[in-house]
């Protein structure tokens, strides 16, 4: 297994790595048939509710870049995302760059399109893009109207270099219908900078390619992250959000590349160790006290310094390892369930065992046996090899029904989410809950200490829960809170 | 010239979801691909009783692209009358189903018979904007539910009113709820299916409402046509959103003559809030006049709606002038000439020029071009927020795409609503002294 930086597609999760999307079981089950016959059995649902599609989080994540244009070839509804960009202005903003150049643009598609195709507009609105940005590269950003009708991306490319010049004009194939899955996005988005930006390397630098969702702006976390890579001598290059087309020539000449979430990062990081032989680093997540040791050690295996970020993770320990165990007293055998994507929920289920902590359930909304390189995920393979009990495991695809169905069944003290309008469900049936929206939340052993006080406090204090569970209602009925959660799922 | 869409400002016919969602417990049912929902979702309209992950939805993929996608529709929607607790189920296109041609109507048609009601509406991206969407909703749920109610006798002084879109412009909810008081004190009965404890029963007498009231300048024009078409129902076509004393108290004066009530009855309603809105605009009259920040002119970067309001506020009530005004949602042909030919009738004769666009970019370049003598007052979306801090000018936001602040029942619509305009204005041009 490999990947292929000049191919045309990088395909979805499901045909290139055999991802799934229904699944109803334990985490021993999963654990068991990982090891014999390679995946578990996927399941298909004859009800759905709407999930979320693969153009949101390719263009999503594009769209952090700074100096570039998204073009989008897709009716006006798709290109909704354009309305990051206020956002990201900020952020770019706060670490002092600018986004001057950076667009999203839109074909605005009709009907007339639909059946005369659109190529021609494309390249129109492509060039009018350029003129008024001057963006450093431009994504051409598929839809699924641009799939189904066989519009070729591709093919435009040469009609515009003539009239815009020398800048990467990379297409990049996330129309909806594809891939179930919404982090095939990722892929395709990781897959159009590695075939188009990233140069080979000319030198070796002390860069760390960190693959993550933000550049660690919440509580400060990048200056820790600065700190811990300035132990070993090394910079961080935060991807993609306020990252440069320039930045992202270069990261071909990096000491290696880390991450924060591996179901996002996977493709790049493979990828760039595959073409470039930038190390990939292979650890848990920095996550919680295993997580973030582990990476920080094998990321000091690279450069050889072991002994020194050993004596700064001796000197971290000092100051807030007996604070986390004054936490872990109130939180020992609380009942929790986690809904997330398949790496970070693993990562902190692994963080709340960590607090003694009682996993009952752990949702993931789809489900990777391994990554392009045939590696397992780590943090599901830490989890499966070490989790003092068997907890059940579902593959969920965001859909609400089943895991309000299994919250309410369950009745955990608390319940973690990462989805935007997930954890606030839980509330409303008067369940505690918390939304780890920003991946550095549980970041090191201060952002540990963080997470478990902000755990004991709401688990503490459940005035808003239960007045909101008393005020409103679900929208399902009682026959389906009556059903087994999985009863929807059917053999595909 | 390229046709682009250079910072949107609205969404699909999809997006027109928003509508159904506004209807408690009625259900949006998506027969399109697995993002759309999601994608759609206006500002603070992603929760409630129902959310977009929440909508029943095909997450039609390739094997439904390749075979069709009818049968799983099929089952989402038998499923779905299980699943969900709802009064009304509103299945809607996408564009990708509408391309490999299912046929919704037929699929819809064999739930007729369904314990709760089930009707469709075509709403496919690249056939409209999410302000027709809402507008094709309206029309389905009158053709495919309401005709087949049992007749009924109209109720004397029940109003229907429809105006403001579900949940695209962020005050649309106070700005429905303020219009119904206003009503109300005209010894009128508001009649309004969005928003809590409405629903299914307030959808019910639409057709039995004495006239239907439309304050819009263009979307819900259909909608009371066709009511009017069906159940013989009048309609006063009001163009503006009444914002401050001098348009509430216009747009009472209008409503009661419709509805032949007596002006001796109206005018002491009037007189009353017009004493209370002066008393306060006495007390903070200095704000506003007497500083050296504040904007003498003004554009507007909005939908048609939010741009009439606002200007006949400003210019009718607040006594400023204004320069271009941009309508960017998108306005079908045939309402243009209309629409700008209502922001020709200012007091004193003053008129505004009038841009139909929906390229941000060069209504920042023309804005950048335009006199304002002193800095721009400019009344839009956050698209505008970087211009206007170029330009140093004022700003204040009211639409979509909004992210300025959370809206959770304030609106800027009738006499208090004026007042919060002022305020919000004003606290911007104050922060830019203190």
């Amino acid at each position: 297994m490999s990947i292929d930086v000049k191919s045309k597609l990088c395909g979805s999760r499901e045909t290139r790595i055999g991802s799934i999307t229904g699944y109803s079981g334990t985490l021993h089950d999963i654990g068991q048939q990982l090891s014999c016959s390679g995946c578990p059995e996927e399941k298909k649902r004859c009800f759905s509710q709407a999930a979320g599609c693969a153009s949101g989080c390719a263009l999503a994540q594009a769209a952090e870049i700074n100096d570039v244009a998204i073009v989008h070839h897709g009716p006006a509804g798709c290109a909704a995302i354009a309305q990051v960009k206020p956002a990201f202005d900020l952020l770019a903003n706060a670490i002092g760059r600018d986004r001057n150049n950076f667009a999203y643009t839109c074909t605005d598609m009709t009907e007339a399109d639909t059946v005369f195709g659109a190529v021609d507009g494309l390249a129109d609105v492509i060039v009018e893009t350029y003129n008024r940005y001057h963006p450093k590269a431009i994504f051409i950003g598929a839809s699924c109207v641009s799939g189904v009708i066989g519009e070729d991306l591709e093919g435009v490319i040469d009609n515009v270099k003539e009239v815009i010049g020398d800048i990467p004009i990379a297409p990049i194939h996330c129309e909806g219908f594809k891939s179930q899955i919404w982090a095939s996005g990722f892929d395709a988005t990781y897959h159009a900078v590695l075939k188009y930006i990233v140069k080979p390397p000319q030198k070796k630098t002390n860069k760390v390619n960190i693959i993550g969702f933000t550049a660690g702006m919440a509580w400060n976390t990048r200056a820790d992250v600065i700190r811990l890579l300035g132990v070993l001598g090394l910079e961080p290059t935060f991807l993609l959000a306020a990252s440069t087309v320039e930045e992202l020539e270069h990261l071909s000449e990096a000491t290696a590349s880390i991450t924060t979430c591996s179901t996002l990062s996977s493709y790049l990081g493979v990828g760039l160790e595959t073409a470039y032989g930038v190390p990939f680093i292979r650890s848990l997540q920095p996550h919680g006290v295993t997580g973030y040791e582990d990476l920080a050690r094998g990321l000091a295996k690279v450069v050889g310094k072991e002994a020194e970020m050993e004596a700064f993770l001796q000197e971290e320990r000092n100051i807030y390892l007996p604070k986390i165990e004054q936490i872990k007293k109130s939180l020992e055998g609380k009942r929790a369930m986690v809904a997330m994507g398949p790496n970070l929920g693993a990562n902190i289920a692994r963080v709340l065992q960590e607090f003694g902590m009682k996993m009952e359930h752990l949702t993931a909304w789809h489900f990777d046996k391994q990554y392009d390189d045939g590696t397992r995920p780590q943090a599901l393979q830490y989890l499966i090899d070490n989790s003092p009990n068997d907890f059940t495991y579902s593959v969920n695809h965001l859909q609400n029904f089943e895991y309000m169905n299994i919250l309410n069944t369950l009745k955990p003290d608390i319940f973690i989410s990462r989805h935007p309008d997930s954890a606030i469900w839980a509330m409303k049936i008067g369940i505690p809950s918390y939304c780890v929206y920003d991946e550095y939340n549980v970041f090191g052993y201060k952002g540990t200490l963080r997470f478990g006080k902000t755990l004991q406090d709401l688990i503490h204090n459940r005035s808003f829960a239960e007045n909101l569970s008393k005020h409103v209602r679900l929208p399902y009925t009682d026959w389906w809170m009556n059903q087994k959660a999985d009863a929807f799922l059917v053999n595909g | 010239m390229a046709k682009i869409l250079d910072e949107p400002r609205y969404v699909c016919a999809l997006g027109g979801s928003q509508t159904v969602q506004a209807i408690h417990r009625a259900v949006p049912v998506f027969h399109s691909g697995q993002g759309c929902a999601a994608r759609v979702s206006g500002d603070g309209s992603g929760t409630g009783y129902l959310a977009t992950n929440t909508f029943p939805c095909s997450n039609i993929g390739e094997t439904e692209v390749v075979f069709g996608g009818e049968g799983k529709l099929r089952d989402v929607i038998a499923n779905a009358l299980k699943v969900i607790d709802g009064d009304l189920f509103v299945v809607m296109s996408g564009c990708t189903t509408e391309i490999i041609g299912d046929n919704l109507e037929q699929v819809v048609g064999e739930f007729r018979d369904a314990e709760k009601p089930v009707i469709s509406v075509s709403t496919p991206g690249f056939k409209g904007t999410n302000y027709e969407g809402h507008e094709w909703v309206v029309d389905a749920i009158i053709r495919q539910y309401l005709t087949r109610l049992p007749k009924g006798e109209k109720i004397k002084g029940l109003v229907n009113i429809w105006g403001p879109v579900p949940s695209h412009d962020p005050y649309w909810l106070g700005d429905l709820r303020e219009l119904e008081n206003l009503v109300r004190e005209l010894g009128l009965t508001p009649n309004i299916i969005f928003g809590e404890h409405r629903g299914i029963s307030n959808l019910n007498k639409v057709p039995l409402a004495e006239f239907n009231l439309l304050v819009s300048p263009w979307i819900g024009l259909g909608n009371v046509e066709l009511l009017k078409e069906l159940f013989g129902t009048p309609y006063l076509h009001y163009p503006t959103l009444p914002v401050g004393a001098h348009e509430s108290s216009a747009f009472l004066r209008a409503v009661a003559a419709f509805a032949h009530i007596d002006p001796d009855f109206v005018e002491p309603i009037i007189a009353k809030h017009e004493e209370e809105y002066y008393y306060y605009i006495e007390r903070s009259v200095s704000v506003f006049f007497e500083n050296r920040t504040a904007s003498k002119m003004f554009s507007t970067v909005t939908s048609a709606a939010q741009a009439l309001a606002v200007s006949k506020f400003l210019i009718n009530d607040f006594g400023l002038m204004p320069n271009t005004q941009y309508i960017t949602e998108n306005v079908p042909p045939e309402h243009q000439e209309r629409i700008a030919e209502y922001f020709r009738k200012f007091n004193y004769g003053i008129e505004a020029e009038v841009v139909f666009s929906t390229d941000g970019y060069l209504i920042h370049r023309q804005i950048e071009e335009e006199y304002y003598a002193g800095p721009p007052l400019i009344v839009g979306s956050i698209f505008e927020k970087q211009i206007v801090k170029k330009l140093a000018g004022n700003f204040l936001c009211i639409s979509t795409p909004f992210q300025q602040k959370v809206v959770l029942h304030s609106s800027y619509v009738g006499y208090h609503g004026g007042l919060k305009f002022l305020e919000d204005l004003y606290t911007g041009v104050y922060q830019t002294y203190n």
